[in-house]
């Protein structure tokens, strides 16, 4: 085992159980249990607010899959990964002031309670909603806790279960005590962790390479196509490298982890703050976290698993001590995501479901009673799944984040700006973006991709046109946003 | 409360603002990347080592939209109550 790694990385997570436990106290005073539980009370500042924005997004997939990606097919896949600067900016302009606003009013503290109020009240659309967050978050969150495992595995020498163990332990400690605010805060101390790792790790890599020119050398010797945007292979098209925009760019609005962050700020001027700070940090972390895959390959040529050219590069350019602080990072990134996810799927069960249907009269004592249990029994149970990972699982995944985009940024976008928007357009746009993803994903699969863009394209079409065509059918009234 | 609430027309143009900024920063960062970056791979240019299409479209890119970003903020966006209490106060 490998201890001078090991002490900073522990170090680490100390830190995160400190905060955690400190936000717990804050939480024990409160007189808003729910809306603080869930939300932080409104109060995000700033910095907080970007930090847990980028955290959030920047989950095991951008930290361990992108470079590895980076890695194998060049730069290429680095210009696709800068399509992720927009989210920085985007969402919050988009869904900005007036989402916040909305939600105020409607007293929001989920997504989903801003559709409630939207909509109507209707039934369909909450459960609707609740079920594509509860089905879709719960396997991307599992999937995330595997990474996690493994980061820790390759690390330190434990076995997976062990590791497994060690991971989860860790992110229920803090996520039950601590709800939305512990989770905010960490987010905010594992941003900063990523921004400094990445930026220590990228300076280093370039210095063991021997400079810039000379790494950009050695790829185009090896390859030339390395150096192009066309990917590896050169089977990198402009359309599909473009269609990531979507994916993980602009329909990023539609994620409901990321749109319940956009309820949480406490002013004007904390949004101002976070979408400046958000840009630039978003853009920093990605730059540097792709670039350092690519410029690894003619450093440590040969990694056969995409996913260990972090660990294993840092391991390589940088003294032990620094290597552990620096692969906090992605351990940052993967709990920051994991902690965020269970916690918007234990709020679409107690506060969407169990309050909106079962037990609306629930007394303050059973909230806080249920509202630590089933964050807790989620934990759980993504831990026995993750311990042997069902393909169901793996299945689900694939279809987390466009499927939830695809799902939700109508009813979401249209809702707050559209009028005519109503209840049938929501549904059925809701129904045919799930559908057709699932439906697209396996024609895809087997035909390879429909006019050579990402999965995500033709669904968020779609369901735009499903919104548009059943809100102006059926019961057209227009939607009145005065108090 | 009469007409539509001033707060929503400042809330509306903003969400404009973020619609044109995406769109301009797709065009740069798709210009830069296909435009440059699609002749022969032994013609290309450099800056700091690193091959010009990707300077332009990402680095460049990416700094160009962070300075946007902060004179927009800066200079257009306009701080607003969020909640209706505090209106009310006004």
């Amino acid at each position: 085992m490998n201890y001078s790694v090991l002490i900073p990385m522990i170090i680490f997570l100390i830190l995160i159980f400190f905060i955690g436990y400190w936000s717990s106290r804050k939480l024990a005073s409160s007189s808003n249990f729910v809306s603080d539980y869930f939300l932080g009370g409104r109060e995000l500042g700033g910095f907080v607010l970007a930090m847990t924005m980028v955290a959030t997004y920047g989950s095991a997939s951008s930290f361990l899959g992108g470079p590895g990606t980076a890695y194998t097919m060049g730069f290429g896949w680095v210009l696709l990964a800068m399509s992720q600067v927009v989210t920085g900016y985007f969402v919050l302009m988009i869904l900005g002031k007036k989402f916040a606003i909305m939600s105020r009013r409607y007293k929001a503290v989920t997504m989903i309670d801003f559709l409630k109020a939207r909509y109507n009240n209707s039934k369909t659309v909450v459960l609707l909603s609740a079920l594509s967050i509860i089905i879709f978050l719960f396997s991307a969150m599992a999937a995330q806790w595997i990474g996690g495992a493994r980061l820790i595995e390759s690390l330190t020498g434990l076995s997976y279960n062990s590791a497994l163990f060690l991971f989860a332990v860790s992110v229920l400690i803090y996520v039950t005590i601590g709800g939305f605010r512990a989770v905010a805060l960490t987010d905010a101390v594992q941003g900063a962790v990523m921004l400094a790792g990445t930026a220590i790790l990228l300076v280093a890599v370039i210095i063991t390479g021997g400079g810039i020119p000379n790494i950009v050398q050695d790829l185009f010797n090896e390859n030339p196509n390395l150096v192009t945007p066309y990917g590896a292979e050169g089977d990198l098209t402009a359309a599909y490298v473009s269609s990531f925009w979507i994916l993980v760019g602009v329909g990023v609005v539609g994620l409901p982890q990321i749109a319940v962050r956009a309820m949480s700020y406490k002013n004007s001027r904390s949004m101002h703050r976070a979408l400046i700070i958000g840009t630039l940090v978003t853009g920093i972390i990605m730059l540097n976290m792709h670039l350092i895959g690519v410029f690894a390959r003619p450093i440590l040529p040969g990694i056969e698993v995409g996913d260990t050219v972090i660990p294993l590069i840092a391991l390589e350019t940088l003294p032990p001590w620094l290597a552990g602080i620096v692969l906090a990072a992605p351990m940052a990134a993967i709990m920051s995501t994991v902690d965020s996810l269970l916690l918007i799927v234990s709020s679409s069960i107690v506060r969407d479901v169990y309050l909106n249907y079962i037990k609306p009269e629930a007394d303050l004592k059973t909230i806080k009673r249920i509202s630590f249990g089933v964050t807790g029994a989620l934990g759980a149970g993504v831990f026995l799944l993750a311990l042997d990972p069902p393909d169901l699982l793996i299945f689900l995944n694939l279809f987390a984040f466009g499927g939830l985009e695809a799902a939700f940024i109508w009813p979401v976008v249209l809702g707050l700006y559209w009028k005519w928007g109503n209840k049938y357009g929501a549904i059925a746009s809701m129904i045919t973006g799930i559908t057709t993803y699932i439906a697209l994903h396996f024609y895809n699969q087997e035909y390879g991709n429909l006019l050579g863009v990402h999965t995500v394209t033709f669904p968020v079409m779609l369901s735009l046109l499903a919104f548009i065509a059943f809100s102006l059918l059926i019961d057209r009234k227009a939607y009145s946003y005065e108090a | 409360m009469n007409g539509t609430d001033w707060r929503f027309k400042i809330a509306h143009r903003e969400a404009l603002i973020g619609i044109g900024l995406a769109l301009f920063n797709f065009v740069w960062w798709f210009g830069f990347a296909y435009g440059m970056g699609s002749g022969p791979v032994e013609e290309y240019t450099y800056v700091f080592g690193l091959p010009a299409w990707f300077f332009y479209s990402c680095v460049v890119g990416f700094l160009l939209i962070a300075v946007l970003v902060i004179v927009i903020v800066k200079f257009f966006f306009v701080e607003v109550p969020f909640d209706e209490e505090e209106e009310e106060k006004r």
